[in-house]
């Protein structure tokens, strides 16, 4: 497996070109898994000609289809926006292209990343490269599914509820979610805006630590980032120091056995270089998935009304614009974003909101401020991924409770706007399981630190051969 | 039917004089080709955000407190939730809970109307209705607007327009919006109720689709008679939306309560609390022109007395009208003086400034006199007619002709031989009766000082 430093040596030393790497990734696409909504080849070969230098020069990078690039269309895998191409980029986009980065690809995900298997696609389920009866989780389960397989070296997908970090978990990659505010929200289409963050999906720390470089930082595009300078994120290569992890417990509870053990070896792994451990508590951890999901679920009701076919997208006339706007919204979306509209409606609704929206928000507040003070007993949280390793496709289809499932792992991390970071623990059989990091805000330094060091102490060698061919 | 009492509060939409939108860099202007001036933020594209125009928020605030209200270090956008074609992305941007500002006054003909609040939001696009198909122009989508809301402090169609006229004038004359009404930079939206027991309010109905300020009057009148009808029937007046209809200046229901949409108002994620700095708001609050404590201090240094400064400072009529009478004849006390003598006895009604202006130069001017002026005041408040045709219609021209008044007093003086002898011996005080005979005989047209002059002089010939 070849890091992008790896892959800058190599340009360097003209072992091989970006051309050469741009077409082994290519061949590497497999129809069969459904990584892919829109390969983007042109656009690529477009970027292979330009003279350019930077972080990421010549890096095939896949890219989420709910992340604007102008004029390549951006389907977020749903019928409504049939047809519809950005006139502009979003401001991760213009800035990987400044860096030298070449998209492969928009890949495949859940309708508006509303999922947790990318099977709720208008475009098809993908699968999961490491094995093709499973799903790669969702909803950023292309972009996990095409790094995995080899035909990009690193994405971007968007976490609302741990859409970047499940699938890295199922699929064996590193997954990060920054701190709400750390990355630029600007061209990505909104499911839950105030739990949105652009998150990266890549091979190891120090390649999402690059990635995280080039696309962080204030955009005043998106009054929601964050002013505060970026770091160095070569610092991650340095072995934390002087830290304690948190174990917190409702996170160890009802999940597989296998999975509790790896991650418990992980823990054992690390303890040995020095950290300090200490047993904690987050009571509020079984109010996380009920409250996202109303929270998401009402911002999305409002964020997808544009949807209406109006000025883009699927058209189909009615008798009059409530009839137009009814067939659009009834011929373009899929069953769950219904189900997901109707129910953020309602908690929204006058006669709902306090009952449901205010007090999911508030709720939200105890939880953040039950972050906090955990965070003044101890640096970072260790906890498993999902509770499982990629389950079946199809087996919870039908059952939108259980999807919401792995949730509970990760959407902590999105409520309270922390940045939390997922990599692999190792096998079970022979599919992979993630741990994952969170911590304090704006530490992505310290999280991918701590991932840094679990590859020196722990290297996984679950990656696939397309992978470990390079 | 005439103890009903109407109670009624406005809601004001006035757009904020930026160059550029409330969340985007597309100009504002007036009169372009449809959709010219639009791009992702207000066409609402998958993936924009809204990024605030600060100049549009330092017009909210200068509004806020030209309107005397509290202005709010923290204020919060959320979103209104509603389905219409010319709504791009599905809700408008707006503040609900948290407004801009709060808790302001203004005085209107005397009488103090309160200011609940003021807030910000974004405009929609403009729909246009053909025969088969509709088409959107969203040049407007997204223009910056501040709402204006007062209490329910208005008791007559009358104070209502009233109200509107001096706000409208306070934006305009602090540069705040063009205000102009044709334009739908300033639209109205009054809602009423009528009681008969004091202290106790009716259902209220919301009046829309207002244009002018005769359709506010009109509409106001037309609905309280509505209203009162129902109540008379023994029914029961519904809340509701009323629409007003230009040509039979009648109103009726276009939408009642049940119809009415839920908006599902919740804070809009994509911008942060709005937090002011407290001294940017005072420096704002010094390039204001009017506060009323200010206007005093400017007035007493033209020369006005402190109370009379005061009356008029505290009144945004009296004051409005005397500021923009003062740029036509720059006689600060002698305007003063028909402000407070004058005008404010008719109860601070509307009236160009230009035709008041006009009235008191031909005062200053000698062609009419003081009382004739008064006169002519009177009419043009009741009439509306310029004070050159009452003057004219109601001859009331002074004399001020030398040969022509002589003539005159010679006709009294030998009228009255016992007076003139009395006033030839010294008894001076008899010039009061002779100049009183002149203005008799001439129905008050004669300047008194110019015909006490030529009394003089006769009582030394004779």
């Amino acid at each position: 497996m070849k890091t992008i430093l790896e892959y800058r040596e190599l340009f360097k030393k003209q072992k091989i070109t970006p051309i050469s790497l741009f077409e082994s990734c290519l061949k590497k696409i497999n129809p069969s898994l459904n990584a892919y909504i829109t390969v983007t080849e042109e656009l690529a070969r477009k970027g292979l000609k330009k003279e350019t230098k930077g972080k990421l020069r010549g890096i095939p990078i896949a890219i989420k289809d709910n992340i604007n690039i102008k004029g390549v269309p951006t389907t977020c895998a749903s019928n409504v926006l049939n047809g519809f191409i950005p006139p502009f980029s979003a401001t991760v986009i213009e800035r990987i292209e400044k860096n030298g980065g070449i998209f492969i690809g928009k890949t495949n995900l859940d309708e508006f990343g509303m999922g947790s298997s990318t099977e709720r696609s208008y475009y098809g389920p993908t699968k999961n490269p490491f094995d093709e009866t499973k799903v790669p989780g969702g909803s950023s389960g292309g972009s996990a599914a095409a790094v995995a397989s080899g035909s990009a070296v690193i994405s971007l997908g968007s976490d609302t509820g741990g859409s970047v970090r499940q699938p890295a978990s199922y699929c064996g990659l590193v997954g990060l979610k920054p701190t709400y505010g750390r990355v630029s929200r600007y061209g990505l289409v909104a499911f839950g805006s105030s739990l949105d963050q652009i998150g990266i999906i890549g091979r190891s720390a120090v390649d999402v630590g690059i990635m995280l470089e080039v696309i962080a930082g204030y955009d005043p595009k998106d009054s929601t980032s964050s002013k505060k300078e970026i770091d160095d994120y070569s610092k991650i290569n340095e072995t934390p120091k002087n830290i304690t992890i948190g174990i917190p417990e409702e996170y160890f509870k009802q999940i597989d056995m296998e999975v509790h053990s790896t991650v418990m070896e992980i823990k054992s792994k690390i303890e040995k270089e020095g950290i300090s451990f200490k047993s904690v508590s987050l009571p509020t951890t079984g109010y996380i998935i009920p409250t996202y999901q109303v929270l998401s679920y009402a911002e999305a009701s409002s964020n997808l009304a544009r949807y209406d076919g109006v000025r883009y997208g699927l058209r189909k006339n009615g008798e009059n614009f409530h009839d137009t706007i009814r067939k659009c919204r009834n011929e373009g979306f899929l069953p769950e974003v219904k189900r997901r509209i109707l129910v953020g409606t309602f908690v929204l609704s006058s006669e709902a909101i306090a009952e449901y929206y205010e007090r999911a928000d508030l709720i939200r507040r105890l939880i953040t401020q039950e972050f906090e003070d955990v965070f003044k007993e101890v640096d970072y949280l260790l906890t498993p991924a999902t509770p499982t390793p990629a389950f079946p496709i199809g087996e919870r289809t039908d059952d939108p409770i259980r999807m919401h499932v792995p949730d509970r792992m990760t959407a902590g991390a999105n409520l309270a706007g922390l940045p939390a970071v997922v990599a692999p623990a190792g096998m079970i059989g022979k599919l992979p399981i993630g741990y994952q990091i969170i911590g304090k805000p704006f530490d992505e330094i310290g999280i991918l630190s701590i991932v840094r060091l679990v590859e020196k102490i722990a290297p996984f060698e679950g990656f696939l051969k397309e992978v470990q061919d390079g | 039917m005439a103890d009903y009492k109407p109670t009624i509060g406005v809601e004001v939409h006035a757009q904020l004089k930026t160059t550029t939108k409330l969340f985007c860099g597309c100009p504002v202007s007036f009169g372009e080709d449809a959709n010219t001036n639009v791009c992702s933020v207000c066409l609402g594209l998958p993936g924009v955000l809204p990024s605030l125009n600060k100049k549009a928020v330092e017009l909210a605030i200068k509004a806020g407190l030209a309107l005397s209200c509290k202005i709010h270090t923290k204020s919060i956008f959320a979103r209104k939730n509603y389905f219409y074609p010319d709504l791009p992305k599905g809700y408008q941007i707006t503040q609900y809970r948290f407004p801009i500002a709060t808790s302001g006054k203004i005085s209107v003909e005397g009488k103090e109307i309160r200011i609940k609040r003021v807030h910000l939001e974004e405009e929609s696009a403009k729909s246009i209705h053909e025969e088969d198909k509709s088409l959107i122009d969203y040049n407007r989508s997204g223009v910056p607007l501040i709402e204006i809301v007062t209490e329910p402090d208005i008791n007559s169609p009358d104070m209502a327009v009233a109200y509107l006229k001096t706000l409208q004038k306070i934006l305009q004359f602090e540069n705040i919006s063009d205000a102009v009404m044709a334009r739908a930079e300033f639209r109205c939206e009054p809602n009423i109720s009528v009681s008969k027991v004091e202290g106790k309010l009716g259902t209220r109905t919301e009046v829309k689709n207002l244009n002018s300020f005769k359709a506010v009057k009109k509409s106001l009148s037309s609905e309280i008679d509505r209203q009162i009808g129902i109540l008379e029937k023994g029914g029961v007046v519904e809340q509701a939306t009323i629409h007003y209809s230009e040509e039979t200046h009648n109103t009726w229901v276009a939408r009642s309560k049940e119809e009415s949409s839920d908006y599902r108002y919740f804070p809009e994620p994509d911008l942060p609390p709005l937090l002011l700095d407290k001294k940017w708001i005072e420096e704002i609050k010094a390039t204001l022109g009017e506060l009323p404590g200010k206007k005093k201090e400017k007035y007493i240094s033209l020369g006005l007395g402190k109370e009379d400064a005061k009356i008029i400072s505290n009144s945004s009529t009296a004051s409005l009208l005397f500021e923009e009478i003062l740029k036509i004849i720059n006689e600060p006390i002698e305007v003063s003086k028909w402000i407070l003598r004058d005008y404010r006895s008719f109860g601070e009604p509307d009236i160009s400034a230009a035709s008041f202006a006009e009235m008191i130069e031909m005062v200053l001017n000698g062609e009419i006199s003081r009382n004739a002026g008064a006169e002519v005041l009177a009419e043009m408040v009741r009439t509306k007619r310029a004070p050159k045709q009452i003057v004219k219609e109601k001859n009331l021209t002074q004399i001020s002709d030398s040969d022509a008044l002589e003539k005159v007093v010679r006709e009294v003086l030998d009228e009255n031989p016992n007076e003139l002898t009395r006033l030839k011996s010294g008894e001076r005080k008899l010039i009061g009766f002779f100049v009183g005979q002149v203005m008799k005989k001439t129905s008050g047209k004669a300047d008194p000082k110019e015909v006490s002059r030529i009394i003089s002089e006769y009582e030394k010939k004779y």
